[in-house]
């Protein structure tokens, strides 16, 4: 594992345009997020934030455009590598049902042939506050949600990635849990610099997890900003009501 | 003069028929004498002498008569020391015949109107119809210069389709002759075997000489037919005319007053090798020609389908009776079958003959289950790689699927033969579809999410299969092996067809002499073992489910 791979890296998409069996999924989407920052991609579904993501670990290689990792162009990188050094979390937490909870979180480390992929992995499940005496034995299917979704983000960091793809990993969690995973996520960032790209639907929990913010539509990037930003001067209409919807529900939170 | 010139005639007749065969087979016979000279009996040569010395495959059809007719073949090849394979019970004339072409078997006892219409397919039948001699010098000739299969001179008895009905129905539709049938056809539901419904000296030829038109027609098998009309489920049956069964059932038979079908003549069909390389056995088979009529022909069928007496009992009896073997000198066990004995009785008197069976069956099972799982479980994994194949190949195997398992047997014979192999490739066949379905559609569907994750991740390609998707679909694989598995216990019943032996056997024996015992010997047995493999492989599929989700 070379140092400029586990280092944080900056990310960037141009332009990018992709097709699904000829229907549009991206349409000259940019953004950028340099390294060690986070940025949340919003938009309803079908907006295309997880095809971009997927831009990044090549999951997708797109019609057009250039991504980049760390400067380098994403399709240059060999594959298998380029996935090795980038953390990921799917929504369902994609952990492998028949694998122990330290076996799943030690599976990049030993894809690395790293010297001891279970001390890295029980590093990692302390990194998000889960006892490896506890959990390591068990199986994915003996974990609450929030565990599991703390296992899978655990599974993302244990070889030290320099980026991290995040793609809805909170969605499917209940408000109390979701509330402790962003109190593990922000511990996590603390004690490790990475570059993180997350995909959301929640406008609340991107201005709460993420640095900048995407708001994406039909495979567009409409505006890339802080929220600070994007309040102030929003780039489309949409981007305005999107911005003046959520702090309606936050003042209504707020008033009650 | 004209006395002493006219009662030499049936003597003389006599005579020839002795010395024609005997001319037939004066040079085999010679060979025998050169061969074997310096031997005090026949029955002390022990040693192969030449690679020509195999022991000789006798074969049987599968119905009563034939059964016996082979057993006396056997028993009589013994008595002169000549060894013997005992193939009795081979699916139908197809098969025994086909095999009998390629040398898999030696010898069977065949029917000369079954020679020249469903062997032959010969035409000009009808103008034969009445000249039984004419008929047999027809096949013996065209079969010895188109196949090199030889005819022994008949046994002398006939056993010709019978069509039989109830006496109640006999007399209340007056019915006598098979024009009276005809008359009352639309009356009466008829149970015939498939054979005879098929065949053009069946059904479809008394429809167009007597104009016979049935209210319906069931195909049914011999065993159920009988059973089916003593009981009124149906008006009429096919039979043979020696059957015991129509004895057994008090059922009348019904006189062909149009000569439609050919005389059956029942003869020693020889192999070409056999008639080629060992005059010695088709010498001694010859010893049988012209010595069986049929009243005790009749009388020897009712003894085994009506009495229920062992095969082997029975042959050995009329071999003693016909002078041709030494009264103790048969090898026979007399396994005493005592109607009345309760069936776990049965059970255990055969406990040895059952396990032997229930071993081969398990060996049928195992060895094409096996071949299946080494070829089916490559064929699945390389078929999820290359989906554009999967679904037609999936299909194709399928197809092969819904081969009825007696046409499957059918179709392997003239590529292997009967016996084993065949038997083999055939369970092979039927074993791969459950196994490589399971094996493509299961490894395709294993768990998305987790596939997905780990590729992300970077996985390559070869461990996401052994690591993620081949655990996962194991669960899954492993039941389409117990389905396949079920399915070979039951299909390998039908090996008996040809020949390969296992707990089809009793079961095919039993359904042709209406034993249902006999039937429930290899039936029972054949469930346990469908159980039991399929309990084990349960207990496997439970050791490979990755985890109780």
């Amino acid at each position: 594992m070379s140092d400029s791979q586990s280092s944080p890296r900056a990310l960037a998409a141009r332009d990018v345009a992709h097709r699904y069996d000829g229907v549009l999924a991206l349409d000259r989407a940019s953004i950028s997020v340099g390294a060690t920052r986070a940025l949340a991609l919003v938009g309803e579904s079908g907006s295309g934030k997880t095809t971009l993501l997927r831009c990044f670990n090549r999951m997708v290689d797109p019609d057009s455009g250039t991504v980049e990792v760390g400067g380098i162009g994403a399709r240059s990188q060999p594959v298998i590598a380029l996935r090795r050094h980038i953390g990921y979390v799917p929504q369902d937490g994609g952990l492998l049902p028949h694998w122990r909870v330290l076996r799943n979180v030690a599976l990049v480390p030993r894809l690395l042939q790293m010297d001891d992929p279970e001390a890295a992995a029980a590093q990692a499940l302390r990194i998000v506050g889960l006892s490896v005496d506890t959990f390591g034995t068990r199986y994915p299917h003996e974990l609450s949600g929030g565990q599991r979704q703390r296992v899978a983000l655990a599974r993302a960091l244990a070889a030290r990635p320099g980026v991290i793809l995040l793609d809805e990993p909170f969605a499917a969690l209940d408000a109390i849990t979701r509330a402790n995973v962003y109190e593990v996520f922000q511990d996590v960032r603390r004690e490790l610099p990475m570059t993180m790209l997350l995909v959301t639907h929640d406008l609340a929990e991107a201005a709460h997890l993420a640095d900048e913010i995407a708001v994406m539509r039909s495979g567009r990037v409409e505006q890339q900003g802080t929220m600070l930003d994007l309040h102030s001067a929003p780039a489309t209409t949409y981007v305005a009501a999107l911005i003046a919807r959520a702090v309606a529900t936050s003042a209504h939170l707020v008033a009650t | 003069m004209r006395n002493r010139v006219s009662l030499p005639v049936p003597a003389l007749l006599r005579v020839l028929g002795v010395v024609l065969p005997l001319l037939v087979l004066a040079p085999l016979a010679t060979d025998v004498h050169g061969q074997t000279s310096g031997t005090a009996t026949p029955s002390s040569r022990v040693a192969p002498r030449d690679p020509s010395d195999y022991p000789v495959v006798v074969a049987s059809k599968p119905f009563g008569e034939s059964y016996l007719l082979c057993e006396m073949f056997a028993q009589l090849l013994e008595a002169h020391g000549i060894a013997v394979t005992r193939r009795p019970g081979l699916g139908a004339t197809e098969v025994a015949f086909g095999a009998l072409r390629r040398n898999d078997i030696d010898v069977y006892p065949e029917y000369t109107g079954t020679g020249l219409i469903a062997i032959l397919h010969d035409s000009t039948a009808d103008s034969l119809a009445r000249d039984s001699r004419a008929v047999y010098d027809r096949v013996a000739r065209t079969f010895t210069s188109r196949y090199g299969v030889r005819w022994l001179p008949p046994l002398g008895f006939q056993n010709t389709y019978a069509i039989a009905v109830r006496r109640s129905t006999a007399e209340r539709y007056h019915l006598h002759t098979l024009s009276d049938l005809a008359r009352e056809g639309a009356h009466l539901v008829a149970g015939f075997t498939p054979d005879f419904i098929g065949r053009s000296d069946g059904l479809p030829g008394l429809a167009r000489v007597y104009g016979l038109h049935l209210r319906a027609v069931r195909p049914l098998a011999p065993a159920v037919k009988y059973a089916a009309l003593a009981d009124g489920a149906i008006d009429v049956a096919d039979g043979y005319s020696t059957d015991g069964l129509l004895a057994r059932y008090d059922l009348v038979t019904l006189v062909d007053d149009r000569h439609f079908f050919p005389p059956y003549e029942a003869a020693a069909l020889i192999s070409p090798r056999l008639a080629r390389d060992r005059p010695d056995a088709v010498a001694v088979l010859a010893l049988l020609s012209g010595r069986l009529d049929e009243a005790r022909m009749r009388q020897l069928n009712q003894r085994l389908e009506v009495g229920g007496e062992d095969v082997r009992h029975v042959a050995a009896d009329a071999l003693s009776e016909l002078g041709l073997t030494s009264a103790h000198g048969s090898s026979a066990p007399s396994l005493a079958s005592d109607p009345h004995a309760p069936f776990w009785r049965y059970m255990w008197d055969r406990r040895a003959t059952i396990g032997a069976l229930t071993l081969r069956h398990l060996f049928l099972v195992l060895a094409g289950l096996g071949a299946a799982i080494l070829v089916a479980l490559p064929l699945g994994l390389a078929l999820e790689r290359a989906p554009n194949a999967a679904e037609p190949v999936v299909r194709m195997l399928g197809v092969i699927q819904t081969v009825p398992s007696i046409a499957m047997l059918a179709f392997m014979i003239p590529l292997f033969g009967i016996g084993t192999v065949p038997a083999l490739v055939a369970l092979w066949l039927y074993a791969l579809y459950p196994i490589a379905r399971n094996t493509y559609t299961a490894v395709r569907d294993a768990d998305p999410g987790a596939v997905e994750a780990a590729e992300a991740l970077g996985t390559t390609p070869m461990q996401r299969l052994l690591w993620v998707r081949l655990p996962l679909a194991a669960p899954v694989i492993m039941a389409g092996i117990r389905t396949a598995a079920v399915i070979t216990v039951g299909a390998a019943t039908l090996a008996a067809f040809i020949g390969a032996g296992g707990l089809g056997e009793p079961i095919v024996a039993g359904l042709a002499l209406a034993d249902t015992r006999m039937i429930l010997s290899g039936a029972l047995p054949a469930a346990a073992l469908a159980l039991v493999v399929d309990g084990l492989l349960a207990l496997v599929e439970r050791a490979v489910t990755p985890v109780a989700g």
